[in-house]
Parts: C-alpha cells; sequence; structure tokens
C-alpha cells in the first residue's frame, strides 16, 4: 500500500522535495544567526538526503542509496558537527549586518529563481524523466547559494553558501540524469572535502592576521592603500 | 434633437462664451462666482449627458470651416471620446459648483480673468476628447497647457509658484513636441494629418515602435509618470485648490485619452512589449509616487504625489491591455482595458474631492502644512465627513469605487499565468505583488492624511475659529461624494458603460458576462464575484444589529471626562504624531528611494537646530546634470553675440552671398 | 439560486463564528499559562471580560469625536462579515456570491483603517504611536496575506474561497509544494496582524512596547467590550483562513446539512491543535524590537510572492 502510494505520488513528491529545497535556500539567505544557519544547512542535507532515496526506489537504481547514504553521513551528521566545533573556537555567534540589507538579498533571490528557470526550461523540455522541473530549482539554489556567499561579510556564512553550492548540484544531478558515476560522485566529494578544509585554514590564518573573521579586512592586503 | 457631436461642440463653446463673459468684469467676484461658475457647472453636466448618450450610438464625424486652408478641423465623437467626456462632465460640474463658493478677489489674478481661464481651460480638455486629427489635437492640446498654467500662476505674487508653473510649462511643452513628432511617425509618409489618414496609413514595425515610444514620453509627460513626473508635485500644490482638482482629476486623464487613442486606435496592430514596457513604468511611478506621498508634510503634496501613484496603476493596466492585446487574448485585454478606465474615472471622482476637501482647509484655516492641523472633524463636519468618503475610496476598501476598480485590476492579473511567453508569465504575477504593496501603502498614506488633518487635537490655537464650508463648497463635494458612492455600490453598470469603449478598441467586451446589476463577475461568476451593495448592507445590518443589541441588553451611558495621561499632566496637542512621525517607517524601510539631507546640530550648539529632507533624486540625478548640460551648450552659443552691429550686419551680409553663390 | 438551507449554513457559521471567538482566545491563553507554568485563567474568561466591560459605562475624553464613537461597531462590522465569508463548516455560503478573496484581504483593511483613525481621534501620543505601528503591520501584512490567498487561487483556478476549499478539499488529492512556503509566510502574517508574540505582546501594560493596545487606550465600557470581541473574532477568522486553505478536511461539500453537523467536532478539533500551536510559537519566541517587524513582515511578504512564483514554475 505504501508502495503504491509512493508510486502514484513520487513525482509529487520529488516536487515537494524541490520547494523545500529551496524554501531551505531562501531561508539561510534571510537568516541572520550562524548556528541556526548550519542547522538549516543541516536540513538541507536531510531532505537531499530523503530525496534520493525517493529517486532510487522510484527508478530502480541501487547505486543512488550508496550516495544517499554517503549524503547522509557527511551533509548531515559530519560537516555540521566540524562546523559547529570552529565556530565555537572561533567564537562567532551573529553575522550583524550583510551586505545589502535581507529584503533586498530576498528580492534578487526572486529574479535570480525566475532566471535559473528560464535557463533550465530548453533542457526540462528535452528530459523525459520524473523530474521535470526540478533542474530550474537546483540551478536557482545553486545561484542562491553564490548570492549568499557574496552578500556575507564573515567567513563562516560563505563557508556555508560554498557547500551548499554542491548540495544544489547534488540534486541536478539525481533528479535530472538519475545520479551520476560512483567515481564521478566520489570526485565531486573530495573535491568539496579538500575546499572545505583550505577554507578552514583559510580562516584560521584569517584569525590570526586579522584577529576577526570578517573578510572585508582582506581588503587592506592590496598593491596601493 | 441635434446629435451628441453638435450638442458637444456647442457646449464647448458655451464654455468659451462664459469665459469671454468673465473679461466683461474682471475684478467683480459676485460675477464670477454668482453667475459664470454655476452656468459652467450646468454645461459641465450636460456635456456629461451628452457623452453618455453617445457611448452607445455609432461613432460620429464632422469637419469645422476652421483651421487652415488644408487642414481644417476635423472633429469626432466616438466611444472612448464619450467615455471622458462623461468623465470630464462629472468632475467639472462638482469643481464650478464648489469655484463658486471658493474663489475670492486678493488671490493675485483678479477674479473674471481666473474665470475666463478656467472655463477656456475645461473647453480645451473637451476639444482635446473631440479632435480628429493632429492639428486641431495640438491646438486644443497647446491650449490646455496655457491655459492651465495661468491657472496655476494665479497666485503669481510667491516666487515658488512661478517657478513651479515655469517647470510645468517646461515639461509639458517637451511633451508636446513628442507628441508632434509622434504624428509625424503615426501619418506614414501619406502627407495626411486627420487621424482618419494615419488609421488608413496603418504604420507598423519599427516606425511604429518609434510612434508608440514617442507617445509614452509625450503623454507621459503630461500625465506625470516617472522620470517626467517633477513638475506635478510642484504645480498641482501651486494652483488654486479647484484648479489643483481639475488638473489631477481630469487633466492627467486626458493624456491617457491620448496614449488610448493613438495605441489602440491609430496603430492597429500593437505589440505586446510595449505593454510590458508599459506595465514596468507604470508600477515603478506607483511604487515611487506613493512612497514619497508618505514623507509629505504638506497636504496638496501628498495629494499630489498620490495621483502619481494612481496614474502609475493606471499605467500598469494600460499595460496589462497591451500584452494581452499583442497576445491575442481579446476578453481578457478587455477586462484589463475596463479596470483601467474605470480606476480613471473613480480617480477623477475621490482625487478631486480630497483636492477640494483641502480647499475648504485652507480657507477655513489659512495653513497647508500638515504640521499645523489638526481636530478639524470638530469645527469642519461636513468637509470631514465627505473626505473620510475620499479616504476610503482612494484607499481603495470596499464597498468603495476605489475597491471595484482595483479588484478587477487584480482579477486581470490573476489571468496572467495563462500568458504564453515563458518569462512574462513568471514575472507578471510577481507585479501584482506590487500592486498589492502600492494599495497597502496608498491606505497608510490616507490614515496619515485623514488622521492629522481631521481627528486628534488642534496644533494651533487659531484652528479653534475654524468654520465650516460655505452652502456652495458644500453642494460641490456633496456631489462629488455621491458619484463616489454610486459608482461604488453599482460598479456593473459601469462595466455595461464601458462595453461600447472596450469593444471598440480591444474587439471584445465583459459586460455580456456580467450577472445583472447586482453582482460584478467579469469572466465567470465561478470564477471571481462582488457584489458591493450586498456587502455594504450586510455590513450595515450587522452594525445596527449590534449597536440596537448593546443598547437592548445594557445600557448606553457615557460621560466626558480628560484623556489617558500616564500620570503626565502637561499633555498638549504637540505631542501627538506629526505627519513626519507617520511617514517614519515607510521613510526608513524605503530609505533607498530618496536622497536624504540631514542637517545635525554640533555639541556645542547653543541652539540646536535638526532638519531633514526628502528629496527626489530624479532631480539631482536627471534633471540638474541636463539643466547645467543646456546651460553649457548656450554658453557656447553665446559667443555669436558679441553686442556690435557690425557683427550681426555681417551675418545678414554673409548669408545673402551664400544664398546668393549657392541657391542662384 | 440562493438557497434556504444555504441561508441557514450562512446564520449558523456567522453565529458559530461570533460566539465561539472568546472561547477561542481563552483556549489560547489557557495553552500558553501552561506552557509557562502558570495557573490558567478559566476557559471562559473572555466572556467574562465581555460581560464585565458591557455593563461598565463609557468614558469618552472630551476630544472624542464622532467617529470614535462609532468605530467599534463599525470594525465588529466589517470582520464579522468577513467572518460570514470564509467557509468552516460548509462551502454553500450565499455571502461567498458577494465578497471572494480580495474582498476578504479588503474588509479586514478596512477595519485596520478604521481602528488606526480611531487611534489618532483623542490626539495624544499614545494612540497616534499605536496607529503608525500598526499601518506600518499592515501595510506589508495585508499584500502578504493577499499574495498567499493568490497562490490558492492560481491553484483552484477561482478567488471564491468557497471554490478554493472545495478543489483542496474535495478534489483528488495533490501534494501542492507552493502550499509549504505560502504556509509559512501565513503563519507570519497571522502572527503580526493579531498582535502575537513575536510582533505584539497582547498582554503587556508598557505603553512604548504596544501596538494593537496603543490604539484602544482610551476605549472603555462597551466600546472596549465590542473592539476586543473583534480583535478575538479576527483571530478566529485567521485561523479559519489558515484551516481552509491548508487542512480544508472536514469541510462539508455544498449544503449538505449532515456533512455540516459533522463538520463541526472537525473545526473545534483543528481549532484547538491551532491553538496549542499558536501558544507553543509564543511561548517560544521572544518579541521582537518594533524596528526588525519591518524585516520580518518583508520575509513574509517575498515569501508569498515565491509560493505564488513556485506554483507557476512547478504546478503547471
Amino acid at each position: 500500500m505504501l508502495a503504491q502510494a509512493l508510486t502514484k505520488y513520487g513525482p509529487q513528491l520529488i516536487n515537494l522535495f524541490a520547494a523545500a529545497l529551496l524554501l531551505l535556500s531562501f531561508a539561510m539567505l534571510a537568516q541572520r544567526r550562524i548556528l541556526s544557519l548550519i542547522n538549516l544547512f543541516a536540513a538541507q542535507g536531510f531532505v537531499l538526503f530523503l530525496s534520493t532515496m525517493l529517486v532510487a526506489w522510484l527508478t530502480g537504481q541501487h547505486h543512488l542509496y550508496g550516495s544517499a547514504a554517503l549524503t547522509l553521513a557527511l551533509k548531515v551528521i559530519a560537516l555540521p558537527w566540524i562546523l559547529h566545533r570552529l565556530i565555537r573556537r572561533l567564537n562567532v555567534k551573529w553575522d550583524v549586518e550583510t551586505l545589502i540589507n535581507i529584503p533586498t538579498t530576498m528580492l534578487v533571490g526572486i529574479v535570480l529563481v525566475i532566471l535559473a528557470f528560464n535557463l533550465a526550461l530548453p533542457i526540462t523540455m528535452l528530459a523525459g524523466t520524473v523530474t521535470r522541473a526540478t533542474l530550474g530549482i537546483a540551478l536557482a539554489c545553486v545561484l542562491l547559494s553564490f548570492l549568499m556567499m557574496i552578500t556575507r561579510s564573515k567567513a563562516v556564512p560563505q563557508v556555508i553558501g560554498f557547500l551548499s553550492m554542491e548540495n544544489g548540484l547534488f540534486f541536478a544531478a539525481t533528479g535530472a540524469v538519475y545520479g551520476m558515476p560512483m567515481v564521478i560522485e566520489f570526485g565531486v566529494a573530495l573535491d568539496v572535502l579538500v575546499g572545505a578544509l583550505i577554507l578552514g585554514i583559510f580562516i584560521f590564518e584569517i584569525r590570526e592576521r586579522f584577529d576577526t573573521v570578517d573578510t572585508r579586512h582582506l581588503e587592506r592586503l592590496k598593491e596601493r592603500p | 434633437m441635434a446629435s451628441p457631436l453638435l450638442q458637444v461642440l456647442a457646449l464647448a463653446c458655451a464654455w468659451i462664451a462664459l469665459g469671454a463673459l468673465g473679461l466683461l468684469r474682471t475684478s467683480s467676484t459676485a460675477w464670477a462666482t454668482r453667475a459664470l461658475y454655476p452656468a459652467g457647472a450646468l454645461v459641465g453636466l450636460l456635456v456629461a449627458v451628452a457623452g453618455l448618450g453617445a457611448l452607445f450610438q455609432p461613432p460620429e464625424a464632422l469637419i469645422l470651416p476652421l483651421g487652415l486652408p488644408d487642414l481644417p478641423f476635423h472633429v469626432r465623437i466616438d466611444a472612448l471620446s464619450a467615455f471622458f467626456l462623461v468623465l470630464l462632465g462629472v468632475a467639472a460640474a462638482g469643481i464650478s459648483v464648489f469655484g463658486c463658493g471658493y474663489f475670492r478677489a486678493d488671490q493675485g489674478t483678479a477674479p473674471g480673468l481666473v474665470s475666463f481661464y478656467y472655463h477656456l481651460f475645461l473647453a480645451s480638455m473637451a476639444l482635446v476628447l473631440l479632435a480628429d486629427d493632429a492639428y486641431f489635437f495640438m491646438v486644443a492640446w497647446e491650449t490646455m497647457a496655457l491655459s492651465s498654467y495661468f491657472l496655476v500662476t494665479c497666485d503669481h505674487r510667491h516666487a515658488q509658484i512661478r517657478s513651479a508653473g515655469y517647470l510645468y510649462l517646461l515639461i509639458a511643452h517637451i511633451g508636446a513636441i513628442a507628441i508632434l513628432l509622434c504624428f509625424g511617425a503615426l501619418q506614414g509618409g501619406s502627407g495626411d494629418y486627420s487621424f482618419d489618414g494615419m488609421r488608413a496609413a496603418q504604420v507598423s514595425g519599427a516606425w511604429a515602435t518609434v510612434a508608440y515610444v514617442l507617445a509614452l514620453a509625450g503623454f507621459g509627460a503630461k500625465a506625470g509618470i516617472v522620470p517626467l513626473h517633477v513638475w506635478l508635485p510642484e504645480a498641482h500644490p501651486a494652483a488654486p485648490s479647484p484648479v489643483s482638482a481639475l488638473m489631477s482629476g481630469v487633466m492627467l486623464k486626458t493624456a491617457i485619452y491620448g496614449l488610448l487613442r493613438v495605441t489602440l486606435d491609430l496603430i492597429s496592430f500593437p505589440l505586446w512589449w510595449w505593454g510590458v514596457v508599459a506595465l514596468a513604468l507604470g508600477l515603478a511611478t506607483a511604487l515611487f509616487g506613493i512612497v514619497f506621498a508618505a514623507v509629505q508634510s504638506d497636504m496638496k503634496r501628498l495629494l499630489a504625489w498620490s495621483s502619481i501613484e494612481n496614474i502609475g496603476l493606471i499605467f500598469a493596466g494600460f499595460g496589462l491591455t497591451l500584452i494581452f492585446r499583442g497576445f491575442g487574448m481579446g476578453a481578457l485585454a478587455a477586462l484589463a482595458l475596463t479596470a483601467t478606465l474605470f480606476h480613471c474615472l473613480n480617480h477623477a471622482c475621490y482625487k478631486s474631492l480630497l483636492f477640494l476637501c483641502t480647499g475648504s482647509v485652507m480657507h477655513a484655516t489659512s495653513e497647508r502644512s500638515l504640521g499645523r492641523l489638526g481636530g478639524l472633524i470638530h469645527r469642519m463636519p461636513w468637509v470631514a465627513w465627505c473626505a473620510l468618503v475620499g479616504t476610503i475610496a482612494i484607499a481603495g476598501l470596499p464597498p468603495s469605487n476605489g475597491f471595484a476598480s482595483e479588484w478587477l485590476l487584480l482579477q486581470a492579473f490573476l489571468f496572467t499565468p495563462g500568458l504564453p511567453q515563458s518569462y512574462l508569465n513568471m514575472l507578471v504575477p510577481v507585479a501584482a505583488a506590487v500592486v498589492a504593496l502600492t494599495a497597502a501603502l496608498s491606505g497608510y498614506v490616507m490614515v496619515k492624511f485623514y488622521g492629522v488633518v481631521f481627528l486628534g487635537q488642534p496644533r494651533e490655537p487659531k484652528l479653534a475659529e475654524a468654520h465650516d464650508a460655505g452652502i456652495w463648497e458644500r453642494t460641490g463635494l456633496a456631489w462629488l461624494a455621491m458619484v463616489c458612492v454610486v459608482l461604488g455600490l453599482a460598479p456593473a453598470t459601469v462595466i455595461g458603460l464601458l462595453d461600447p469603449v472596450t469593444r471598440a478598441l480591444t474587439g471584445s467586451g465583459i459586460a455580456g458576462l456580467a450577472q445583472g446589476w447586482l453582482f460584478l463577475a467579469p469572466i465567470q461568476p465561478e470564477r471571481a464575484s462582488y457584489s458591493p451593495l450586498l456587502v455594504f448592507a450586510v455590513a450595515a445590518t450587522i452594525v445596527l444589529l449590534a449597536w440596537l443589541l448593546v443598547r437592548l441588553f445594557y445600557h448606553g451611558r457615557s460621560r466626558r471626562t480628560r484623556a489617558w495621561d500616564c500620570g503626565f499632566p502637561f499633555l498638549n496637542a504637540r505631542m501627538q504624531d506629526t505627519a513626519e512621525g507617520f511617514g517614519q517607517p515607510v521613510r526608513h524601510v524605503f530609505e533607498t528611494f530618496f536622497r536624504i539631507r540631514t542637517q545635525a546640530p554640533a555639541p556645542r550648539d547653543l541652539r540646536p537646530v535638526y532638519r531633514e529632507s526628502q528629496e527626489d533624486r530624479f532631480w539631482y540625478g536627471l534633471y540638474l546634470p541636463v539643466a547645467q548640460g543646456v546651460n553649457w551648450v548656450t554658453g557656447l552659443v553665446t559667443v555669436l553675440q558679441r553686442g556690435r552691429i557690425s557683427t550681426y550686419l555681417t551675418y545678414s551680409f554673409a548669408t545673402l552671398l551664400l544664398l546668393l553663390l549657392f541657391v542662384g | 439560486m440562493i438557497s434556504a438551507s444555504g441561508l441557514a449554513a450562512q446564520f449558523t457559521e456567522l453565529m458559530l463564528a461570533v460566539l465561539l471567538a472568546p472561547l477561542l482566545t481563552g483556549w489560547v491563553n489557557q495553552c500558553r499559562a501552561w506552557l509557562q507554568n502558570r495557573s490558567a485563567p478559566p476557559l471562559l474568561q473572555p466572556y467574562y471580560v465581555l460581560a464585565k466591560l458591557f455593563a461598565k459605562d463609557v468614558v469618552l475624553a472630551h476630544s472624542a469625536s464622532p467617529l470614535f464613537r462609532f468605530a467599534p461597531y463599525l470594525i465588529f462590522g466589517c470582520i464579522a462579515l468577513a467572518a460570514a465569508i470564509v467557509p468552516t463548516l460548509g462551502t454553500d455560503l450565499p455571502m461567498n456570491a458577494a465578497a471572494d478573496a480580495i474582498a476578504l484581504v479588503g474588509l479586514l483593511a478596512l477595519a485596520r483603517l478604521f481602528i488606526a483613525l480611531a487611534g489618532m481621534d483623542i490626539g495624544t501620543a499614545f494612540g497616534s504611536l499605536g496607529s503608525r505601528r500598526e499601518m506600518l503591520v499592515g501595510f506589508l501584512a495585508e499584500p502578504a496575506l493577499l499574495m498567499v490567498l493568490f497562490t490558492a487561487s492560481l491553484i483552484s483556478g477561482s478567488t471564491s474561497l468557497a471554490t478554493i476549499v472545495e478543489t483542496l478539499a474535495h478534489k483528488e488529492f495533490v501534494i501542492y509544494p507552493s502550499l509549504a512556503f505560502a504556509g509559512v509566510a501565513f503563519t507570519m502574517v497571522s502572527l503580526a496582524e493579531n498582535a502575537r508574540i513575536p510582533v505584539d505582546n497582547p498582554s503587556t501594560h508598557l505603553e512604548l512596547t504596544m501596538i494593537h493596545e496603543a490604539m484602544v487606550l482610551e476605549y472603555s465600557g462597551r466600546h472596549l467590550a465590542m473592539i476586543e470581541w473583534a480583535a478575538s473574532l479576527k483571530l478566529f477568522v485567521y485561523s479559519c483562513i489558515g484551516l481552509a486553505i491548508f487542512f480544508p478536511f472536514g469541510v462539508a461539500e455544498g449544503g449538505d446539512a449532515f456533512g455540516i453537523v459533522m463538520a463541526l467536532p472537525a473545526l473545534i478539533l483543528k481549532l484547538a491543535i491551532g491553538g496549542v500551536f499558536l501558544a507553543l510559537i509564543e511561548t517560544l519566541s521572544a518579541k521582537m524590537r518594533i524596528f526588525r517587524a519591518p524585516e520580518f513582515l518583508g520575509i513574509a511578504f517575498l515569501l508569498a510572492v515565491l509560493s505564488m512564483l513556485v506554483h507557476v514554475l512547478l504546478e503547471r
């Protein structure tokens, strides 16, 4: 019975997960406190896990179960834990001002969603898969995370933006092409891990030199003052 | 019974005649206000009746024996002209009656002269609506601009009023040049400047787009679209209140008439992306206008900015009409056009009503600034209750007429996800959000306006001697309030009146789908339906029942005492919210719209002064640089003027030699 | 077209709304007290307060105008009419042909206009402060509510609330992701409009922190009773709008009398759960500074616009 319901409502559930992903991206854009930001990122990872499981079940591709398990381990458990430890050591809790105020950021975000969806439209016309409209949403998530990286002035939200860009890419992969080959999957995950490590070292160096993690202070490193 | 065209022509001539009669005894107030203005009001009423008659008849044309030898004046009356004539007549009747009680002798210009300009203004607006060729249109348009200029600078003793008039005339002429060029583009090389010739020329392609852009610029300058709006907040407050009412209520609508005539009648196939431009401009204007209205501290400037907002909404509806028409969705284009035209009519009524109320307030208190008014509902109840009708209407709240036209506009927006173009069917529903935001902000602004002027305690002691409006003023206000109420309670009838107009312009009408006079159900009753009469009746019943039942079961006793002061006994009228204070949240939220200049006191100032002004970015960013550029160019040209006669004679000699050599 | 059963259903729903609204307020207050480990006032306390206020004399300030005296009835009438439009028990409501979702928002705005004007009427600092803040909350909350209702209208193809409920309740069950966005936006808007934490504290007595209470500071006796009743009716209306759009199961289809009788326990259950949810939100949040309220409501507005966008993107 559950199987029947899942088959019948499967595509709609995927749509729901896509919308939840978009909602979480906007919630991250609108969030000021870094603690809540990390929790939202973990929630995003969880939604991704659920949607990957559903796609795996609907299409019968078993390697996607592995991807889902990897997502759960890395993005819901490991990375948020590392980030929580990081902000405890750095003692940052608040991101008080963003570069442009939050309603304007959200307005730009809405325009980006429209743009992303229209850009993805020709591709979704070609792909006759289960998850038609989700490619646009995935592209929108990537663009929104990029926007979050641009409008934040502290380093940790920028790192989270970078990590959630990968979330969007992963969703696009599972949604449109039923997952990538495991090799590419591992490659991308390794890239992200290395990137996060480098950014972590970066943050500590910034802290050492400028005694703050406000990345605007990096502007002091210029040729001419 | 003469045809409606001849009737309206005769009535326009009657207005000109009344104006000329005013020149006979220019300094007599009684001659103007007891004889001329009442006659003008009667003529206005007859114009409205004639317009109503012409709505359901086929178009009629006539060639007058005036004008140039090769280009006589063509006049034509059709459904579109008839509708705007009704608008003109209804508003003019109320305003003229009000003017009988308003115009006085010591206002800078003699009353007879004011009456001349006033009736000439009315006549020229009627002739603009009737004109059927470019030449007559421009003659009537220019007369309208000039007569309104003289009316704006009525009280020419103040330098600020003179400069406001100058700015108005300047931008009106820039617009007129654009309109002239537009007509040039429309005649399509045939040399036939009559509108029939332009309809036959069927301009299309690049020239049609050029004509549309020029029409948008030219008529937009007269209507007050951003960025050509800077004259409106200066000119409308500078004029006497009946003139402000006429300008805001009727003159801006002649610009809309011109745009509709050019785009939907003279250009045969409007493109859909023209509508997107108009929609974007309209929404930007609406938001800009209402945000600025929220921070004003002069009541007439506030109403002028609110006019800019309403013109923006009308342009947005017009843009929506073009979009639907461009995609061939006739019924939806008719819906959007009906909403636009209905909004024009409503705005004419309630904006005139509000401007006239401010006129009465200024007469009674000689104060314009919101910081010196207050508590006038006790001294001027008639004006206050009429202003309440106008406030509810302009805020777009049921069951008023403002709500009916906004309801129709929002219903038209709800159909936009069905548009065939992929970017449009995502962006336009989002545009509906801007309309909703503007409507909510206009409620905010009107609460500020009404609350600060009429409610609360008087902020100046001399307000205690304010007297209510005279009998003429009351009649004018009552007439306009009554029209607002009737339009609000019977919108389906108005839709029926608009049917011939929309059929002529878009090819379909929505009145055939209506459910009788009680319900407004534009497309299908299951989709949406609204009945203001029922809403009003049921609400009134509930209110009355509640009042009666409370009195029945309990009692109706009350007694008076002092207001709650939280233990501080020295509360005075200065401690209530000022106009600036009421507008502060909007200023805070929409800070990027303004150019804010602050003057804060230094720490050791013995007499600290704090001053903050919110100015228009367009003035400093666009107009001043352009003005400086023009000054610089003219500075270069003044090199030619040496002041020596031999230099000027040399110029004439050189020109003569050139002509002989090259032409001969 | 208008059937007798429809009229009876309409009248029943209106009476139910008017009579049950203070009970909902009392239930929310009880839940809050339990969550905050206080002893709760009796469930019928709002009724006792109303009875007490009606019995008292009205004390008016010297500068009160006729608008001030008449406004409480007007406010009550507008919100009662709004309650008559929202389908709570059945969808066969004759008033639905007279006023649709847009008119519903308009009626609530009309009530807000009158209470803001009444707040400015006496001319003290508190009243105008309250009016200004109320209009601040209103000018962002009203378009957000309208956009939420537009999302529901786009889904069901009509702005009539009865049609919306019928589409969402009785047609085949479809998952609408746009309603997820709309739900979050609607919750934020209802918290703001009903003067609940985190936007306004309904039980504060410090004038500088008041929004709603400051406007009605000068009202007393039967006028204050009408306004308090109207406020609890407004909470009832917002809860019923939320239930009608997001949880419309249990609403009877058409004028089916048996269905209406069965819908009543369903409604009471849903409202009770909603009340617990509201009390939970109020207990877990802190009241935000008034300067943050535009940001909060701006987010609600943009989420509502986003819900319309998601509908156009995903659900056609």
